[in-house]
């Protein structure tokens, strides 16, 4: 680290070849070629994501309000799991420069210790994201709702806990009436009650007014009544508007649809089956389906990179506890796959901003 | 056969256990410093709603806390703040000049689009 700006190159011998202007290795110098155009890549990337909201008519997906759920603990924590997936990265990015800081001193062991971290650190974070990525497919309790005048609204609010579905018509596969199906006994096909819930909302097999008060139409032809605790704080958070209700102001929760009024709306376009779980191809409860096909390229091949990057760190990790570079008597390796890693990093703090932040 | 014509640059880059101690301290500090930033960010981000009055501030905090997030990770991390003059101006330059010229082209067209729909 210290050598290569103080090692000048005498002019004269520069002339008779042999050497090289920037002082550093062939590959070292390929590696940062690399880097450049795969940072034009995801430049281009985040430049497309922008030309894209903002020629985009219409409110686009808060950050905050779409990512603001944490594993186990539900929803309520505006972009604290992408903190934490940043925070994640970057200390892996630390591991990795001591890693390389150790190599430089022929530390075998130092470069074992914090490569080791830095691979740990790096499925950490590819975990994370394959939660986060789940999570987003799946979408939220409540999904998007499309109103009777033809505006669309998300919402917030606690979900009322659904405990059973009590059988009022048997059905081919249900058990007798007046029976409880619960998460124990519910068909395969089903997977769970909430699943089974959401599905059955999409395809317009709900009926009833309010959270308490439903029935719910199964597959097998069961007919059940959906025992539910009560919605708390139920809002209806407007994003197209209608010929009735306008969009609503992230700046202000006073022009959200509230109170009773709201679980009326909500629970009438549920019914109608015009309510949209989570997110695929065609289209998600989040905001236009470029937002989701936006935030499954960019984070996607984001994620592409870090699963790589892992590869790669094993590979040399290998190398290192076979003892290649100790014997080639320098780590450089090392220092080039850590330019990979933070390259990755770095990739993360713009996307962070500029798609979860802006 | 032994080559006599390829010169061992990498061999430059070792460095001495005091060297090494600082090189150290400077990487814990940067560590932290990335680490404030982002909770600064996030913080922002919770408390600051889109639409407000101070969010045009805010977005323009964010872009200037994101580049200083993003020049300790290249010049420390990544070391080119201890290359050569040449070769940090050969990797930052280009880049430099196709986004921002990419940024420019792009969102012009997009306010003209924009205003055409």
């Amino acid at each position: 680290m210290s050598g290569h700006a103080s090692k000048e190159i005498d002019t004269t011998a520069s002339w008779g070849g042999k050497v090289s202007p920037f002082s550093v290795s062939y590959g070292k110098l390929m590696m940062w070629f690399f880097l450049v155009s795969d940072a034009l890549t995801f430049g281009g990337l985040l430049v497309a994501y922008g030309y894209t909201r903002y020629t985009f008519d219409g409110m686009w997906p808060i950050g905050e309000e779409t990512f603001e759920a944490l594993p186990f603990l539900g929803n309520g924590f505006p972009l604290v799991y992408v903190a934490l997936m940043t925070f994640i990265l970057i200390v892996s990015s630390v591991t990795m420069v001591l890693a390389v800081e150790a190599g430089h001193r022929m530390d075998k062991k130092g470069v074992i210790k914090w490569m080791l971290a830095t691979i740990i650190g790096g499925f950490f974070f590819v975990g994370s994201q394959a939660w986060e990525w789940s999570h987003f497919i799946h979408g939220t309790e409540f999904g998007r709702v499309q109103l009777n005048d033809g505006s669309s609204a998300i919402v917030k609010g606690k979900f009322g806990k659904i405990k059973s579905f009590e059988v009022i018509e048997a059905g081919a596969h249900s058990p007798a009436v007046g029976e409880l199906i619960t998460n124990e006994n519910i068909s395969e096909e089903h997977g769970d009650l909430m699943h089974a819930f959401h599905h059955a909302a999409e395809e317009g097999h709900l009926e009833g007014s309010n959270a308490t008060d439903l029935k719910i139409h199964l597959h097998d032809g069961t007919v059940a009544k959906v025992n539910r605790e009560a919605d708390k704080n139920l809002q209806l958070v407007v994003k197209e508007a209608g010929t009735q209700y306008a969009v609503s102001l992230p700046s202000d929760e006073e022009t959200r649809i509230q109170g009773e009024k709201a679980t009326e709306l909500y629970y009438e376009a549920v019914t109608a089956g015009k309510v949209i779980y989570g997110a695929n191809m065609e289209q998600n409860e989040y905001g236009p389906q470029q937002y989701g096909q936006f935030f499954f390229f960019i984070t996607g091949f984001h994620g592409f990179h870090v699963f790589s990057g892992v590869v790669i760190n094993i590979l040399i990790f290998i190398g290192v506890l076979r003892g290649v570079y100790h014997k080639r008597g320098h780590y450089e390796m090392v220092e080039k796959t850590g330019l990979y890693w933070h390259f990755v990093d770095l990739v993360w703090v713009f996307v962070f901003t500029f798609f979860y932040l802006i | 056969m032994e080559r006599d014509d390829v010169i061992e640059y990498s061999l430059d880059t070792h460095h001495s256990e005091e060297e090494g101690k600082k090189i150290r301290k400077k990487i814990w500090f940067v560590t932290l410093l990335l680490t404030v930033v982002t909770a600064v960010e996030v913080l922002l981000g919770a408390f600051v709603k889109q639409g407000s009055s101070m969010w045009t501030t805010v977005k323009i905090i964010f872009i200037v806390l994101t580049l200083l997030k993003a020049g300790y990770i290249v010049l420390t991390f990544m070391h080119l703040g201890d290359e050569k003059k040449a070769l940090k101006w050969i990797i930052l330059l280009p880049y430099f000049i196709f986004i921002v010229y990419l940024m420019f082209i792009a969102f012009n067209e997009a306010t003209a689009v924009g205003a055409e729909m």
